[in-house]
């Protein structure tokens, strides 16, 4: 198991380095500069900036010199939205903020979407299951912005009553300024978890191990939850590992929506602005995140599923 | 008669049908047998047959759209059709048991193999401890023949064989003491070696537990082995039922003599080929009139396409639904009567 996660770890260096380099390249690919805004600086000004931050060298040259900070633990400094502010300090400071909100999203996703899964499966074909599977292709077909949209309309609209939630993002209002942003961010993962549960549990229902746990004579909630969900969860658990870094690194949409100041938000509003040492940042950030997130979910398949042999390379 | 304790297993005229979108599947027509302490009984016939059906609903285990619609069965004189669902759940796995075809699927690949002995165990007895579960848990292993046994309680089901499976489905079976286990194709899904060997095993168990089991299988060669009755089914029906030897030396019906012919024996003579039963099974959706296996049948005749054969006592305990057989109890009342 250590030589596992060790090679795992050397494997996740080697494709951090290529993310790096291919954001780096595609990058300075796209036309504009940061110093872009409605006054143009003179050509002097511009000039002093470039070679102030080494942008008028050729871009091989500033890639090398951007590994060799990497390697310090240097992600730069902002060129344009926090001036001269550490790129690093910045993540960290946006990072809680968007994943307190999505660490709350996700788990009322999983805690609802799989027993709703679970749910539907055992009610096959009856109005429970076609009512929650109308619900959950609603869920996934309908983009995050338009459930958000929604949301602001029901609890900030003409109705009085409804305005129980704030939909400006102020933490300083306790639980109640989450529950829209992390309803609106749950929401499509909820109906995803759900619509996969349910049929990896219509699946292993039909296994026959779960015959032979009914001839034991077992009860139905025990060969639900212990026979059919364990073995049903494998593909679930496929799923949430990226989902869980996309989530905690804030979901664009929702954070615009209710202003919250995620990484998510942040993250595209540095590439609108050119502000190349943060978008280099955030994605370094969100790769590295995701890569953990895969690495933890193979090692939830060995707890899950324990014909799973990690050292063997997995097949 | 009445006074008479209990057989352990009374089947009446059980009919089980299908309610498919395509229309009802009578997959087992009104069936009958009993069973007593302690006795083995092969019911044999094709895929589709109606064997395992009938097996299921014993253990109220048919699976959607299935449902009995007529008869009874009586366990130990207790109506089983009549169970409420816990006394369903507690009936199964404590006074019956069962096991299936194929060992490779039957155990659940997450758990350990010790876990699911003792969950056997622990679903029917509340109270005990987890230290006397596991204990007996070893002891049934160890009866089935499994050696190293602390460490096999600890191991998966991808880590047994396939004959070391069906094994641990035994021990499973009978952790409880049922008085009856219901074995569908035990041997099916081995390697002839091991199908010997777990035949040995369960011949063996039956002899110490005093259980009665009903061995469901298409292989006549296992029945002669372990049975001490037989019960032919074809299309939902038992077309003959009597002892083993009666089945083997006198069969009564032409599908009995069928299979019989279609099966390799030691002492035959090289030249002897196998006689396949011509034909194909019955369309369960729209059985013919009359003997299901009329059209296959090499003696048919024009009363078999019109009705149902009844049942005639060929011997003691030995009956079969034929018309050849109700011809030939007439012609010798006749000859009787002269």
């Amino acid at each position: 198991m250590g030589k596992y996660v060790i090679k795992r770890l050397c494997m996740a260096l080697v494709t951090i380095f290529f993310v790096t380099c291919l954001t780096f390249l595609l990058m300075n690919a796209v036309p504009g500069s940061p110093w872009l805004s409605e006054k143009t600086p003179s050509e002097a000004t511009l000039a002093a900036l470039n070679a102030k931050y080494g942008l008028d060298q050729p871009v091989p040259v500033q890639l090398l010199k951007y590994l060799q900070n990497l390697l310090h633990g240097d992600f730069g400094v902002s060129l344009k939205m926090q001036k001269n502010r550490d790129v690093l300090s910045i993540i960290l400071e946006m990072f809680p903020v968007s994943a307190k909100v999505g660490a709350i999203a996700l788990c009322w996703a999983v805690l609802v979407g799989v027993p709703l899964g679970c749910l539907a499966a055992f009610k096959r074909g009856r109005l429970t299951d076609s009512f929650l599977r109308v619900v959950c292709t609603l869920g996934i077909s309908m983009p995050s912005f338009v459930v958000a949209s929604i949301l602001l309309v029901v609890f900030a609209g003409g109705i009085q009553a409804l305005k129980i939630f704030p939909t400006l993002f102020d933490p300083s209002q306790g639980w109640k300024t989450y529950v829209l942003p992390c309803f609106a961010l749950g929401f499509y993962p909820m109906c995803y978890t759900a619509r996969q549960t349910r049929s990896a549990m219509l699946d292993s229902l039909n296994q026959e191990y779960i015959k032979t746990a009914r001839a034991k004579g077992l009860k139905n909630g025990r060969i639900i939850f212990k026979h059919a969900l364990r073995n049903a969860l494998i593909p679930v658990i496929t799923y949430l590992g990226p989902q869980v870094a996309f989530t905690l690194c804030g979901g664009f949409v929702v954070e615009s929506v209710f202003s919250i100041p995620g990484l998510g938000r942040y993250f595209v509003q540095s590439i609108q602005n050119r502000d190349y040492p943060v978008i280099m940042g955030t994605t370094i950030f969100l790769a590295s995140f995701i890569i953990l997130m895969n690495m933890a979910v193979d090692i939830l398949y060995k707890i899950a599923d324990p014909r799973i042999n990690l050292t063997k390379g997995g097949e | 008669m009445s006074e008479q304790k209990p057989k352990l297993l009374e089947v009446k005229d059980l009919k089980v049908s299908f309610f498919t979108p395509a229309g009802e599947v009578k997959a087992v027509g009104g069936i009958s047998y009993d069973l007593d302490y302690g006795e083995v009984m092969g019911v044999v016939g094709e895929s589709g047959s109606g064997k395992s059906q009938e097996a299921y609903a014993i253990m109220g285990l048919l699976q959607q759209p299935g449902k009995v619609i007529g008869g009874s069965i009586t366990f130990e004189g207790e109506d089983v059709l009549h169970f409420s669902k816990e006394q369903m759940t507690s009936f199964r796995g404590s006074r019956v048991a069962m096991i299936f075809q194929n060992p490779m699927t039957c155990l659940n690949p997450v758990y350990t193999i010790g876990n699911q002995l003792v969950e056997a165990l622990r679903a029917h007895d509340k109270s005990i401890s987890a230290e006397d579960a596991r204990k007996r848990a070893m002891e049934m292993m160890e009866m089935v023949g499994i050696n190293n046994v602390e460490k096999r309680m600890k191991q998966y089901p991808h880590e047994f064989s396939g004959g070391m499976r069906q094994r641990v489905m035994i021990a499973m079976g009978l952790i409880c003491h049922p008085q009856l286990l219901i074995a569908d194709e035990p041997t099916t899904a081995l390697d002839v070696t091991i199908q010997a060997q777990i035949l040995e095993l369960m011949k063996d168990l039956q002899k110490k537990t005093g259980m009665g089991i009903i061995f469901i299988t298409h292989n006549l060669g296992v029945v002669a082995d372990i049975c001490d009755k037989v019960s032919v089914m074809y299309a939902g029906r038992i077309v003959e039922q009597g002892p083993v030897d009666d089945i083997f030396y006198h069969a009564a019906h032409p599908y009995t003599l069928g299979l019989l012919r279609s099966m390799p024996r030691v002492d035959a003579e090289s030249y002897e080929r196998l006689i396949p039963i011509e034909g194909t099974p019955v369309d369960m959706l729209n059985p013919p009139e009359g003997c299901p296996f009329a059209p296959r049948c090499e003696h048919c005749m024009k009363i078999c396409l019109k009705k149902m054969p009844p049942y005639v006592e060929v011997g003691e305990k030995h009956r079969s639904a034929c018309w050849l057989r109700v011809q030939e109890r007439l012609n010798r009342e006749e000859s009787a009567d002269e």
